[in-house]
């Protein structure tokens, strides 16, 4: 078993995470059973008090997953030497079948985290608590995926040994291989830039709509989560080759390594921002028609496109740069 | 532009609220400190030893072929190099001859092995620093003792430089006669033989030929070596952060007991703050700033100082543990290394205990009922 | 104005030591006037007035401030409603040691989120009002008891509250510093604000600057007079 200060870290933070959802989760049912704003009872009062402590221990929760995330593919970056044929974390990730699981899982808790912020954060602009119930049911829904991603990651590390013939992500991710990888890269490269870049206007356009009209924000976060998707599928498809000057060379993981300057991490990062502040559009729609929202929803709203647009815009940017400046030409 | 209002004076009643209490506060930074200072020396001597080992085995051999015997590692004839040299990839076959000596005064085991340094001077030796230490000498000349425990007095022609002795103290460089015959090892055998092979991709196939033409032998690649010494240095620093949970949970609940016992006099002031309008949310920032402002100091010094402990203090606490009873201790120092990486993770380690742990009962103290006050 | 309906207030309902402070009191609070609960201790004038203020909220009954009801709303929101409507003088000041009464003055709006610097100019020219000047960075543990009085009332006003508050202002101090006090109130209700004392002290609620009295005794209003 391969063991380190980094994966204890990465051990003790989940399952601390993880232990701070449970306990929101059991103040979480008992506010869903028991809400009444009309009341003044000390019951509500003390569920008043609660859901403010359970929103102060979400929030650090979150932000802890966001930072043990990056912890993690780093970790699994670094970990690629003790496998044989591995070279960055495609290939640690592959060492057995929890990897990929456990970062993927990681990958959408930290989206719904975002999401779950950008509802507490709307229920607490509002005097009448207008989101409560939608938040902590949403907490119910991320309560176990948390532990899963816990779980996951613990028999990934634990059962991870070291020289384990695992596959380069020059195996893995190519047109051979087995598998939704290989199916996508077979496909025609012109068909995926198109798709990729209308896709984009799609979501530059929608989310220009969003902030100018206030309208459309439903179709703006699906158009968000479904571009995030293609993003990173484009990354894999056209985009890394160009940053690795190497046709065959299409692995997302190898660019968030020094030789090419770290730069997967500003583009994942604002994909990620981006797909969090599009979901988290749709996410208060519901609620902008209550009166206690009036001001305050579509003021998020706006900033949340904005942000979102914004996110893409760089997104987009890094990679045109990229495509543009390479010294690849395909 | 409010909002960065809001967080600086709110930071700045904190700072002096903090200061206001010196004692309590000073302690408690004190310990967190000493925590990061554990975890963070920890880590980063791990950190450096794993990097000079990289270091020191790349100038190992590619392929190191031994010959077993019934499980052990048995003496290799030196015509084995002869087919290996045959072998395509193969650059060089050199056969290597070395052993241990047992150093019966000192109680020390010295590596010698036979150079082609010394191949001109018979009758001489370059010792490590570390066995120029231990074995004293005489009118220049060292005392060995032979196989068939008479004594060969061998000079000293030199001792080697102290900035290798991580690698080279407890050795001793002889020529190959004088080797075998201190030893009597015989003429057509060798310890190992080591390959030097051009091609990286080629080591896999070129192995799995050593191990079908010579089934006596067993091919040892470097890269292999290099993930083991690299997984033992994990696991042993994973390992000794694991025995430090029991610091570690003491430490959290030192911080949860401070958090939760509030003073009479600060329980006290968060009323009066809540009762001049302070808002829950307002009192809680305040709590946030103050952790922030205890973490983010003690985490400082910490790492600071395991730094400075590790790279410029030669790690002397961790000295005993390390030394064991090994005679021969190498004097050396690390290089220094800085990683995000592995500061992120003592962050984890230590910071988000901590935070975790004053969480509740910062909330606690946030949520005091102004009434309370009114009513005082 | 302010409006109580049909208030009441238990602590540890449901419980054995389960007490009524507060039972079925509607009350309305008039503009620019200054109003006074009279009663003695467990009276619940203190649990009324901080009903009143924002501080707390009714078990059940509703409370309003200028027709806005305030009291079914969460912490956050009260408490800014609270913080630009009211100004808060205590029994005992309350004021934080180990700060100087310039600190002490400006902590009130922190939260807001005013600039440090705009902030001390409104400090210090509430100190000036109180010809203070010279006390305002003193440590409040060496002021008199008469500065201290005056501290506190600098600091309910830092954030220009429509409403002062005061619970027993006068229950530590000395004749002298009673009367200066009532004047001082009377000069802030000249200033438009409206002001409600809680007080059992006579010196208080026969002074001449009080345009109400609500007497109240076992957490009812048993006697509400005005004066022309």
């Amino acid at each position: 078993m391969i063991f380190s200060p980094a994966i204890v870290a990465l051990l003790a933070g989940s399952a601390l995470v993880t232990l701070m959802l449970v306990y929101s989760s059991c103040y979480g049912g008992q506010i869903l059973q028991h809400w009444d704003l009309a009341s003044g009872s000390e019951r509500q009062l003390e569920l008043e008090r609660r859901t403010s402590l359970i929103s102060t221990i979400i929030s650090y929760g979150m932000a802890f997953q966001a930072f043990l995330l990056v912890l993690f593919i780093y970790a699994a970056d670094r970990l690629a030497p003790f496998f044989t044929g591995a070279m960055c974390a495609a290939g640690s990730l592959h060492a057995n079948t929890w990897g990929y699981p456990a970062m993927l899982l990681k990958v959408l808790n930290v989206v719904l985290a975002g999401v779950w912020l950008v509802l507490n954060h709307t229920d607490s602009s509002a005097y009448d608590y207008p989101a409560i119930k939608a938040k902590y049911r949403l907490l119910m829904l991320m309560t176990p995926l948390a532990a899963a991603e816990t779980i996951a990651q613990a028999v990934y590390f634990l059962g991870l040994k070291p020289n384990i013939i695992t596959s380069c992500c020059g195996t893995l991710f190519t047109a051979e291989a087995a598998g939704a990888v290989g199916a996508l890269l077979a496909l025609p490269v012109d068909l995926m830039e198109w798709g990729f870049a209308g896709l984009l206007a799609l979501t530059l356009g929608l989310g220009t709509y969003v902030y100018r009209r206030e309208h459309g924000a439903e179709a703006f976060s699906l158009v968000s989560a479904i571009m995030f998707l293609v993003s990173v599928l484009a990354v894999i498809s056209f985009i890394s080759p160009y940053i690795y000057e190497l046709p065959t060379h299409h692995c997302p993981f190898c660019l968030l390594q020094k030789e090419y300057g770290y730069i997967g991490y500003p583009m994942y990062l604002s994909l990620l921002v981006a797909t969090v502040c599009g979901i988290g559009t749709g996410a208060i729609e519901p609620f902008k028609h209550r009166r206690s929202l009036k001001e305050a929803a579509p003021r998020i709203q706006k900033r949340l496109a904005l942000a979102s647009l914004v996110a893409f815009a760089v997104f987009a940017a890094i990679s045109v740069a990229e495509i543009a400046l390479s010294n690849l030409k395909m | 532009m409010s909002f960065l209002n809001r967080q600086s004076n709110i930071l700045d009643f904190t700072l002096s609220s903090l200061l206001r209490r010196k004692g309590k506060n000073l302690a408690l930074t004190i310990v967190y400190s000493f925590v990061v200072f554990l975890v963070a020396s920890v880590v980063f001597f791990v950190l450096s030893l794993k990097r000079e080992a990289t270091l020191a085995l790349r100038d190992s051999p590619e392929i190191i072929v031994q010959r077993m015997m019934a499980g052990r590692h048995d003496l290799i004839p030196v015509v084995y190099a002869e087919k290996l040299r045959g072998i395509r990839g193969v650059q060089r076959a050199k056969p290597r001859l070395w052993g241990y000596y047992y150093d019966p005064t000192s109680g020390a085991n010295y590596t010698v092995i036979a150079s082609d340094d010394l191949k001109e001077s018979p009758g001489e030796v370059a010792l490590g620093a570390g066995v120029a230490r231990t074995m004293g000498s005489f009118e220049g000349k060292v005392p060995f003792k032979a196989h068939d425990g008479s004594f060969v007095n061998l000079k000293v022609k030199g001792v080697m430089a102290s900035e290798s002795e991580l690698v080279s103290s407890d050795l001793v460089l002889m020529n190959e006669g004088d080797f075998r015959m201190l030893f009597n090892y015989p003429a057509e055998s060798a310890t190992d033989i080591v390959l030097s092979v051009r091609n990286q991709k080629e080591f896999a196939t070129i192995a799995a030929k050593i191990a079908h033409d010579l089934p006596d032998t067993r091919p040892i690649l470097r890269d292999e070596l290099l993930r083991t010494y690299d997984a033992v240095f994990d696991w042993r620093g994973g390992m000794v952060v694991v025995v430090l949970t029991g610091a570690l949970l003491a430490f959290v609940i030192l911080a949860w007991d401070k958090a939760t016992g509030l003073s009479a006099e600060e329980k006290r002031e968060i009323g009066v703050l809540k009762a001049i309008g302070w808002g829950t949310g307002d009192v809680l920032l305040m709590k946030f700033w103050e952790g922030a402002a205890v973490s983010l100091t003690s985490f400082f010094v910490g790492v600071l100082a395991a730094y400075v402990h590790v790279y410029f203090g030669s790690f002397v606490l961790f000295e005993p543990a390390l030394k064991g009873w090994s005679v021969l201790y190498p004097k050396f120092a690390l290089t220094p290394i800085l990683s995000a990486f592995h500061v992120g993770s003592i962050f984890v380690l230590t910071v988000v205990p901590y935070t975790v742990a004053t969480i509740v009962p910062s909330w606690r103290a946030a949520t005091i009922d102004p009434d309370a006050v009114m009513r005082a | 104005m302010l409006e109580a309906r049909q208030v009441h207030k238990v602590f540890n309902a449901g419980k054995p030591n389960e007490f009524v402070a507060v039972d079925d009191v509607s009350l309305t609070v008039e503009d620019r006037k200054l109003t006074v609960l009279k009663g003695p201790s467990g009276s619940g004038k203190t649990t009324l007035l901080s009903l009143l203020g924002c501080m707390a909220r009714p078990t059940s009954g509703r409370v309003a401030v200028d027709g806005r009801e305030v009291s079914g709303l969460p912490e956050k929101f009260l408490t800014e409603i609270r913080r630009k409507t009211f100004g808060f003088v205590f029994q005992q000041f309350h004021l934080i040691k180990g700060i100087t009464a310039l600190e002490n003055v400006m902590l009130p709006a922190y939260p807001i989120g005013g600039s440090h610097g705009t902030l001390k100019k409104r400090a210090l020219h509430l100190f000036e009002l109180f010809g203070m000047q010279q006390k305002a960075q003193s440590r409040v543990e060496w002021l008199s008891g008469g500065e201290a009085q005056r501290v506190a009332i600098a600091r309910a006003l830092i954030n220009d509250p429509a409403v002062i508050v005061a619970d027993e202002p006068t229950a530590h101090l000395d004749t002298k510093l009673s009367v200066e006090f009532m004047d001082v109130l009377g000069r802030l209700k000249a200033e438009g604000r409206t002001i409600i004392v809680a007080s059992h002290d006579p010196l208080v609620y026969e002074s001449k600057v009080v345009d109400r009295m609500v007497a109240m005794r076992d957490g009812r209003v048993v006697q509400a007079e005005g004066r022309s």
